[in-house]
């Protein structure tokens, strides 16, 4: 029997075991949502799309599977661009459905038509226009393949008009043959070995990790391999939690607001084992200056990262599940005992610290308390800006996939829609979105999506009424000489809130925000607490741009 | 230095723009590229000519077999290998002139391919060198037109590049 393209879709969605999607419909898309109306597959409406690609990326970062989201064709496509190209730069996996103009029409300026796939090129792993109706089947079958295989990306498919509405046998094909694409997951065995042997020869070795570590769900193999050998380890943003932040051997996040700890090991070590990591700018300061004592063994999925900004010494391309099982073996137990001891001092003389008191509460001491509040154990969600990295360094992630954050893009309105997409991912589990008030009004239009599905967000904005982030770049790079910083109107978030069907909380002292976090979390419904901070806190230690990882900034 | 990669890639729409918008999006300097069907019609053929180092390379050819619908690479730079470029070159003659320039012609072992009242249009065939030669030859005269192809180039011997070896087996 034959059925229409956009059945075929919604019946190949099915077949991938997509339970949610999250879209906008429009003109071009008509034929989909008229298809998806009888599937049980649930739709997510939310209020932009951009709200649609960053909660699709927020479950696909909750739950390891992948995240589809839908647009018409035009704007609707075109607001999907910044939520691909943030889970391009995570290597998140995203399948992305858009419709387009009837083919007839396509390339003749037609109304709502943008050439998605060209303007995606560069922000997807692939992409595909469908140009025979026959082939939906097999593109849709290739995109999750893609999408989910080897290095995690996003992958869009354009699908006209016309093609959605022309009848084709339906057959969802078993296998996925791509010529161009295959991504090695196995490591090589004498890489292994060699490795294996390095590690057993040195001295100081760290243990650095990244967001691939959580790609491949390696973080029982990595508490196995940093206490076989007595390493330390340090994180990325993208690797947090994916090795316990209150384990001993845990030095936290590295980099240009890194733990000085984990920045002084990097730069002492005589070995760096990189697991799912890209030594990214944010990540090595001057590159000249970054771990330049050490021999490098990269770890990665994805063989254009290794030697792109460090030269590795020791490449081991795979999954770094499949590389870690591989390596343990070969490995056998044994103590860095002295090494220990100095990096156990650092962590102990550097733990993260600030200036308490003065008449604002302080954003770090926010941080602790949520943490404090909850055990640590919730989901938490971040925008970008000087709160997330509060978060980073003051939240010690215990578990990974619980820590939603744009890394790689840095993308200021992630927050709120992430969280959305986190908590329909994790529907059992609280979801805390850390939030400011700059990146907060950057999508709160998302507050209508969380009411209508009644998810029970917590909702902290670190309001400063200001760009944080960006006011202490103009303060070190600028001369303090503040630009385009200041909100001189800010809306009273927790009335705002309240609005939307949320309880609404402003804090300003201790004492409130206490009361504040205890209703927060033991109320089964959405709440907002608007937390006055200091205007003036900056996000501390700080490396400053061309110098050593080694050489952060940092209080007197 | 300058590097020739023989590149093979699934002959889909887009294909050309997908790696044409990666090196200019990654900085790398194309000095050619020459794109047509193999025997094989879903499989097209490039010959890219890149400029860099060897650090370079590494990361071009890394970032194109990220690219899906790129099959395999190689960079026959270093093998023996036979490269040719096509030029047809429109230049102005008059009586005085046109002998002299099909002796040139003759050196050269290029075609007349056209005969106007005040112009010839020559084909010449040959590697790079010799096409450069070709044109400085004729640049007295006066050039009204000139196009290359780009350089194609194929490895000698026994040894090829075709997809019976795929990606991984390189």
């Amino acid at each position: 029997m034959e059925i229409t393209c956009a059945e075929a879709l919604v019946r190949c969605l099915e077949m991938e075991g997509v339970e949610l999607i999250f879209g906008y419909p429009g003109g071009a898309i008509l034929p989909v949502y008229d298809a998806l109306k009888d599937s049980k597959i649930k739709h997510i409406l939310t209020r932009h799309e951009q709200g649609a690609a960053h909660a699709a990326s927020g479950y696909a970062r909750t739950t390891g599977r992948v995240g589809v989201c839908m647009a018409t064709s035009g704007p609707g496509a075109t607001n999907l661009v910044t939520g691909l190209a943030n889970a391009y730069m995570d290597s998140i996996p995203l399948v992305a459905i858009t419709g387009q103009v009837p083919t007839v029409q396509v390339g003749t300026d037609a109304f709502q038509e943008v050439d998605i796939t060209g303007i995606t090129m560069p922000i997807t792993k692939h992409n595909y226009l469908v140009k025979d109706p026959k082939m939906l089947p097999m593109i849709v079958k290739r995109a999750f393949h893609i999408a989910r295989t080897g290095r995690p990306g996003p992958v869009l498919i354009d699908l006209p008009k016309d093609i959605a509405m022309t009848p084709i046998q339906f057959k969802y094909p078993d296998d996925v043959k791509l010529m161009g694409y295959k991504p090695t997951v196995k490591g090589h065995g004498a890489q292994i070995n060699q490795a294996a042997k390095l590690i057993m020869q040195a001295q100081r070795p760290v243990i650095y990790i990244g967001g691939g570590v959580v790609n491949a769900n390696a973080s029982e193999e990595l508490v196995w391999l940093a206490e076989t050998i007595d390493a330390p380890v340090v994180s990325t943003l993208m690797g947090l939690g994916a090795f316990p932040g209150d384990h001993p051997l845990f030095l936290g996040m590295l980099g240009l607001h890194g733990n000085k700890a984990a920045n002084l090991a990097v730069t002492e070590c005589d070995l760096l084992i990189t697991l799912g990591a890209r030594f990214d700018d944010r990540v090595t300061g001057r590159v000249a200056g970054f771990a330049p004592r050490a021999r490098v063994i990269h770890v990665d999925i994805d063989p254009a990262e290794i030697s792109k900004n460090v030269i590795s010494h020791l490449p081991i391309v795979g999954d770094t599940k499949k590389v870690l099982e591989a390596l343990l073996v070969r490995l056998d137990k044994k103590q860095n005992t002295t090494w220990i001891n100095t990096v156990g001092y650092w962590k102990h003389e550097f733990a993260p610290r600030y200036r308490p008191g003065g008449e604002y509460l302080k954003p770090q001491y926010i941080i602790e308390e949520i943490y404090r509040h909850t055990g640590g154990d919730v989901i938490v969600a971040t925008d970008v800006g000087q709160h997330q990295m509060w978060v980073a360094q003051h939240f010690a992630f215990k578990y990974p996939r619980k820590f939603v954050t744009s890394g790689g893009l840095g993308c200021m309105g992630f927050g709120l829609p992430g969280a959305i997409g986190a908590q329909f991912g994790r529907p059992d589990e609280t979801v805390v979105l850390v939030t400011g008030d700059g990146s907060f009004q950057m999508t709160l239009n998302e507050l209508a999506t969380a009411a209508e599905q009644s998810l029970p967000l917590k909702i902290f904005v670190l309001n400063n009424r200001r760009l944080g982030m960006v006011r202490q770049l103009q303060e070190f790079y600028c001369d303090k000489r503040y630009m385009a910083v200041d909100f001189t109107f800010v809306p009273d978030f927790a009335a705002l809130a309240r609005v939307y069907g949320f309880k609404g909380f402003t804090v300003r002292t201790d004492q409130e925000l206490q009361t504040a976090l205890t209703e927060a979390f033991s109320d089964q419904g959405p709440v907002l607490v608007d937390c006055a901070i200091d205007p003036d806190e900056n996000v501390m230690p700080m490396v400053l741009a061309g110098a050593d990882i080694c050489d952060a900034l940092d209080y007197e | 230095m300058y590097h020739t990669l023989a590149v093979l890639v699934e002959n889909s729409p887009g294909v050309l723009a997908r790696v044409a918008g990666l090196f200019s999006r990654r900085g790398y300097n194309i000095d050619s590229l020459a794109v047509g069907r193999t025997d094989n019609p879903a499989i097209s053929r490039m010959t890219i000519v890149v400029e860099g180092d060897e650090r370079v390379l590494e990361q071009v050819s890394k970032q194109l077999h990220k690219l899906v619908d790129v099959i395999k690479i190689s960079d026959i730079t270093s093998s023996p290998h036979v490269d040719r470029e096509l030029v047809l070159i429109k230049v102005n003659t008059d009586a005085g002139s046109r002998g002299e320039i099909m002796q040139i012609a003759q050196i050269f072992r290029a075609n007349i391919v056209d005969y106007g009242h005040k112009n010839l249009t020559l084909e010449c065939t040959g590697n790079q060198e010799k096409i450069n030669a070709f044109e400085e030859a004729l640049r007295p005269f006066g050039i009204k037109e000139l196009v290359r192809t780009g350089k194609v180039a194929m490895l000698r011997g026994a040894k090829y590049t075709n997809i019976n070896r795929t990606k991984e087996e390189d």
